[in-house]
């Protein structure tokens, strides 16, 4: 029943049926989830975890967008206002899109793509779950105490000196969070380095590996800047120590400098991997191996090195020096070329496949188109002289929700769908699964798209009451949202649906090459019944063998 | 105001710089979505599953194809980086003889005075035509002026001084937006630019309470806060004399050279310690605390303008 050529490993197949011996029937009861260090499971804690976050702040989005219906602010009051934008901010980015696809796909998966039985320190592992539980209770704790008003971005001297909200221990959240994401991350690079089945030569490693590669060098070598610049606003926020305070003798915008040294790598924290992921997805549903596998894979090291010296084209009105300004623009035009060339590789490698739509398809199309916007605008604002029009608006809101959202946010829905039968054994209903694919890509462009337009316009964003003529638009951006939102709604409907009543997916229903696809599903708790020996490269597909099947089946 | 339009007022000479810059970004963001979509839709549909297309021969990559599709990039980035780099240039630099407002933004207020004396809230009367440049401080958190009508922004930061410069090139009224978040009425921190006939500008100047000029008000200061006290040839004090001194070079005791700016005497009357002339004694008091924001900029103002006549204007 399966055609591909499967040079890849020599393991006993399974017959096609639910795994009945798998990691889930292995333990019983809440205990063997809390004190499990099993890789899989914990991407499970992990994805439960992450969905709360992001209900939270998908919450505190609607509310904004309610508000922002009508040009006078008269929903909420501008201080919950700017309550909203903070928890959304701060939510989305750290507690839910920089962990999303490493904590979940990348701890159930890669280990298995590797042919490991499990990450190289399975009990860091679990303890890396905890910091980050403690993390989300603190931050959950200030959210409940109050809430932040400063934004995500914690600017000084409005955090340090005048805001009156609970920065510290949002601050504190941050933090711990912070440390989870490093111990992931050295995880990661440990397993990766260590842990690979015998023949698994580094270009032999499957494209999602080399992205969570780059993702963990980016967590451990930037994360612990932001760790750095929280404890030094909190430090001169609690005892008045002079950093970035004028009044106290600080540089405002070293603060800015130190925030965005880490921030901006973090935007490639959040989207390398989603760019993984996508090359798994395009590959096997057009029965093609990747175009360009070494300038796919290499890209994703060079986004990972030039991410970090393009940080002050966030400053380029902050009162940065010109000259500097030059040198980042300059920096951040390179940095889109890698960018170009994985999206170039995507497209042909779809030549001369044997194409299907499934729904992990549609999404990874989806990315392929939102992502491409996302990242060309980036182009508008990495342009000096535009961005000093642009910068702050919603023009840059939009920008990096295409980035973040349309790209890292369907990167995510893709791959949870494409590994949903190895995680559980069964389908999610496929005719409801592209339903909701092409649901949330019409409501992101209406969400989204009109917010290039205000932003251009002039529309400032932080903005809880706006003129008049801004109006049009923002009632555009508000239906779109509703209709995200249910594109969202529905696979957290189905996927619970599924675990129950779905079909039986077998071990590989996609007839994948990839190594994680040659054990049952789900999985036995070490991954496979013997060490897995890799002959060949991640994607033996074949578009005329496909083809021939086809019509054999026909 | 209610028209829909895609564009903002092109009210400014920037406005129509930074437009063109921004059409041909929007084209060459239009070729290569195009580059991309286009071939994604045709391979959807030429290789759909079951299609007759021939599949033979795939190719699995290509270093010719790889390094053209780098290389295209890369050029183009560099044509689009210098074009915003020298336009950047241009709007980050206002020329000499522009027109001087000073602003203090304040949570959630813009406070702006104008060379000849008369002072605003919220407002920014300018001449069309007329080049005019803005020495801006907080006394607070950061702000941001932006004219969207201008395409200019700059942020507001406390404890320095920035500036932003335009002309206007259409009479009207248009948007200031507080661009940098900065606390609960970040959104009702807005304002106008009325942009008045140069003949309508000068009557509006002297009409009300003009008061006296910036640079009157600070020869006032620069008497009456002690100033003249030491800075002066007849001082009993050894203190460095202020006429001629603006943005020349300066010898500190240090060793070092600094250039006597808006930012360098603004450090010496509130933090004296932190620079000192070569051949001068630490011994200046500091003035944090006991003027404001504005009078600061008056003080510079008087100091800028002594820079060329050895001797004080007369009052």
């Amino acid at each position: 029943m399966n055609a591909t050529p499967n040079a890849t490993t020599t393991i006993v197949r399974h017959s096609g049926a639910y795994a009945l011996d798998n990691y889930l029937t292995s333990g019983q009861g809440v205990k063997s989830w809390l004190l499990t260090t099993d890789h899989k499971r914990i991407g499970i804690l992990y994805l439960w975890t992450i969905l709360v976050f992001f209900l939270i702040a998908a919450v505190a989005a609607a509310l904004m967008r309610i508000e922002l219906l009508t040009p006078a602010g008269d929903l909420v009051t501008s201080e919950t206002y700017n309550k909203l934008f903070t928890i959304h901010g701060v939510l989305m980015v750290w507690f839910f899109l920089i962990p999303s696809i490493p904590t979940v796909l990348g701890n159930f998966v890669i280990p298995m793509m590797i042919g490991a039985r499990d990450v190289a320190f399975p009990r860091l592992n679990l303890f890396s779950w905890y910091l980050f539980v403690a993390a989300g209770a603190l931050a959950l704790w200030s959210l409940i105490h109050g809430g932040v008003d400063t934004g995500w971005t914690f600017y000084t001297p409005y955090s340090t000196t005048y805001a009156n909200s609970h920065v510290i221990s949002m601050a504190a959240g941050i933090f711990v969070a912070g440390f989870s994401s490093i111990i992931t991350g050295i995880n990661f690079i440990v397993t990766i380095h260590k842990m690979r089945a015998p023949g698994l030569r580094w270009f032999r490693l499957p494209l999602f590996i080399w992205a969570l590669y780059a993702t963990s060098l980016i967590l451990v070598l930037a994360t612990p800047v932001l760790a750095i610049t929280l404890a030094l606003m909190s430090v001169e926020r609690l005892w008045g120590v002079g950093i970035f305070d004028p009044k106290l003798g600080g540089d405002p915008i070293l603060f800015q400098h130190l925030f965005w040294f880490y921030s901006h790598p973090a935007v490639y924290i959040m989207i390398l991997p989603g760019m993984g992921v996508i090359s798994e997805l395009i590959t096997c549903f057009s029965r093609k191996r990747v175009f360009g596998y070494a300038w796919v894979g290499c890209s994703s090291m060079a986004i990972a090195v030039l991410g970090f010296v393009v940080w002050g084209h966030h400053m380029f009105v902050s009162s940065q020096s010109i000259y500097a300004g030059m040198i980042f623009s300059l920096l951040s035009f390179l940095v889109a070329v890698p960018s170009g060339i994985k999206v170039f590789n995507w497209t042909a490698t779809l030549y001369k496949g044997s194409i299907t739509f499934q729904t992990p398809m549609l999404y990874a199309l989806g990315f392929i188109g939102l992502f491409t916007i996302g990242g060309l605008t980036g182009l508008c604002v990495a342009t000096l002289a535009v961005d000093v029009h642009v910068h702050d608006t919603y023009f840059v809101i939009a920008h990096f929700h295409y980035i973040m959202v349309g790209g890292m946010v369907m990167a995510f829905m893709g791959g949870l769908h494409y590994w949903w039968p190895k995680i559980t054994g069964r389908l999610y209903p496929e005719f409801w699964g592209k339903l909701a694919a092409m649901i949330t890509f019409i409501g992101f462009n209406l969400t989204f798209f009109p917010q290039f337009l205000l932003g251009y316009l002039g529309m400032p964003r932080r903005y809880h009451a706006y003129p008049p003529e801004f109006q049009m638009l923002n009632v555009l951006s508000s239906a779109g949202a509703s209709i995200l939102g249910v594109g969202y709604m529905l696979p957290l409907i189905y996927f619970l649906w599924s675990l129950k009543r779905g079909r039986v997916a077998g071990p590989n229903p996609w007839r994948a090459t990839g190594l994680e696809w040659q054990t049952g599903s789900p999985p036995p708790v070490h991954n496979f019944e013997g060490t897995p020996i890799v002959t060949a490269s991640p994607y033996m597909y074949d578009a005329e063998a496909d083809r021939e099947l086809h019509m054999a089946n026909a | 105001m209610d028209k829909f339009r895609l564009i903002p007022p092109q009210a400014s000479t920037s406005a129509h710089q930074i437009d063109w810059l921004f059409i041909a970004l929007v084209a060459i963001m239009l070729f290569f979505l195009i580059s991309v979509f286009f071939p994604i839709t045709w391979f959807a549909i030429k290789y759909r599953r079951g299609s007759n297309a021939n599949r033979s021969n795939p190719s699995h990559g290509s270093n010719l194809i790889e390094i053209s599709w780098t290389t295209l990039p890369v050029v183009l980035s560099v044509a689009l980086f210098s074009w915003g780099a020298v336009a950047y240039y241009h709007i980050e630099r206002p020329p000499p003889n522009a027109l001087e407002v000073q602003i203090v933004g304040k949570q959630w207020m813009w406070k702006l005075q104008h060379a000849e004396g008369k002072r605003e809230i919220n407002e920014l009367h300018v001449p069309l035509g007329q080049a005019v440049a803005l020495t801006m401080t907080s006394q607070d958190v950061i702000h941001s002026f932006f004219v969207p009508a201008f395409r200019v922004k700059q942020d507001v930061v406390p404890g320095k001084y920035t500036s932003e410069w335009f002309k206007a090139t259409q009479l009207g009224e248009y948007h200031i937006f507080c661009s940098q978040y900065c606390g609960t009425e970040h959104s009702g921190m807005i304002g106008r630019v009325v942009v008045m006939e140069p003949v309508a500008y000068q009557r509006w100047l002297t009409t009300g309470e003009a008061g006296e000029s910036i640079v009157v008000s600070g020869r006032r200061l620069f008497l009456d806060r002690g100033c003249s006290g030491c800075h002066a040839l007849n001082s009993k004090f050894h203190a460095p004399l202020l006429e001629g001194l603006f943005n020349k070079p300066v010898p500190l005791s240090n060793g070092e050279t600094v250039k006597a700016d808006q930012q360098f005497l603004r450090d010496s009357i509130l933090l004296p310690g932190k620079q000192i002339a070569a051949g001068y004694d630490n011994i200046m008091p500091s003035y944090t605390g006991q003027l404001s924001e504005e009078e600061i900029m008056q003080l510079i103002a008087y100091l800028k303008s002594i820079a060329d006549n050895r001797s004080p204007p007369p009052p």
